[in-house]
């Protein structure tokens, strides 16, 4: 096995790259206060698991996601199978996503966590957004508190958040 | 994505959010982070490969149902290849085409436009009618 390297720091990468392109500086999200942290009730075999995944990840016989700061999300039927998943993105190497969906939206585990017993069940919808929205202020004010009711109407014990 | 896991875990719910992209993680400060150390767009395992995915789903599950505190991230054992060499060209300038030469820098990005950017020609023409499971969320206090 080769040396291992740090993990690469996208930061820094996009600082040089933006710089180097004569853009304006990208304003991270930087969050000093802490956020709010609560514990599971109850076993993780008694979960239903929520899903929320970025992307660009829709289904067939839905809209694509458009590139320019789409706020929009879809649901996804837990149980859709692979083959009726679409992937579009402008800022990331599709080529494995659209081979295999489960490495941006991981259903096939999630599912298989399921029939193990080792997780309760899954919320009868994933959601799904395209993410690389410009303004954090609006993800937080407006697509947060969407997708935060949507999971609430289902009931779910706690989510998985899955960005690429 | 951060900081939409900040939202549902503000409502009560648990999250724990996959990462790929540490540095970014850390800063938008998330409940809970599972990394593993993959190029992006592949936070959740390797194509047709249930062996990873299985690894970091069960990780994450486990991390949710173990951290005590606000900002813990555990990091999963895989490795994306027999080395790191994957790293290098990774958002890098180009090395200058000439002796001499500047190092050139690219955007390999694709255009952003409000145009549906289907992946196959023949999604567009599966789409339903006034699709239930599209949500367009409307800023508070854009309503009428």
């Amino acid at each position: 096995m080769g040396m291992r390297q740090a993990p690469i720091d996208y930061i820094a990468r996009t600082r040089a790259q933006y710089s180097a392109l004569g853009y304006p500086a990208y304003a991270w999200v930087e969050n000093d206060e802490a956020p709010a942290f609560v514990r599971p009730e109850r076993p993780a075999s008694e979960w239903k698991v929520g899903v929320v995944a970025s992307g660009g990840i829709y289904a067939l016989g839905q809209p694509a996601f458009h590139f320019k700061d789409d706020l929009s999300f879809r649901a996804i039927a837990t149980d859709t199978p692979r083959e009726a998943l679409r992937i579009t993105h402008f800022a990331y190497d599709l080529a494995d996503a659209r081979e295999d969906p489960n490495v941006v939206l991981p259903l096939a585990p999630l599912r298989r966590l399921v029939e193990s017993g080792e997780i309760g069940g899954l919320g009868p919808d994933a959601y799904t957004f395209m993410g690389g929205i410009y303004s954090a202020r609006k993800v937080r004010d407006v697509l947060a508190p969407a997708i935060a009711d949507r999971l609430e109407n289902d009931e779910v014990d706690v989510a998985l958040m899955v960005p690429v | 994505m951060g900081l939409i896991a900040r939202e549902v875990e503000s409502r009560g719910i648990p999250t724990v959010s996959l990462s790929s992209a540490l540095s970014i993680t850390e800063s938008v400060f998330p409940p809970r982070a599972v990394f593993t150390d993959f190029p992006l767009g592949r936070t959740a395992g390797k194509p047709n490969d249930p062996d990873s995915q299985d690894a970091i789903v069960r990780a994450a599950i486990e991390h949710l149902a173990s951290a005590e505190s606000a900002g813990e991230v555990q990091w999963v054992d895989l490795r994306w290849a027999g080395n790191d060499d994957w790293k290098d060209g990774v958002m890098r300038p180009k090395p200058a085409a000439a002796p001499g030469g500047v190092a050139e820098a690219e955007d390999d990005r694709a255009e952003r436009t409000a145009v549906p950017q289907y992946q196959f020609e023949a999604d567009r023409e599966a789409v339903e009618a006034d699709c239930p499971t599209c949500f367009v969320p409307e800023a508070p206090g854009t309503r009428a």
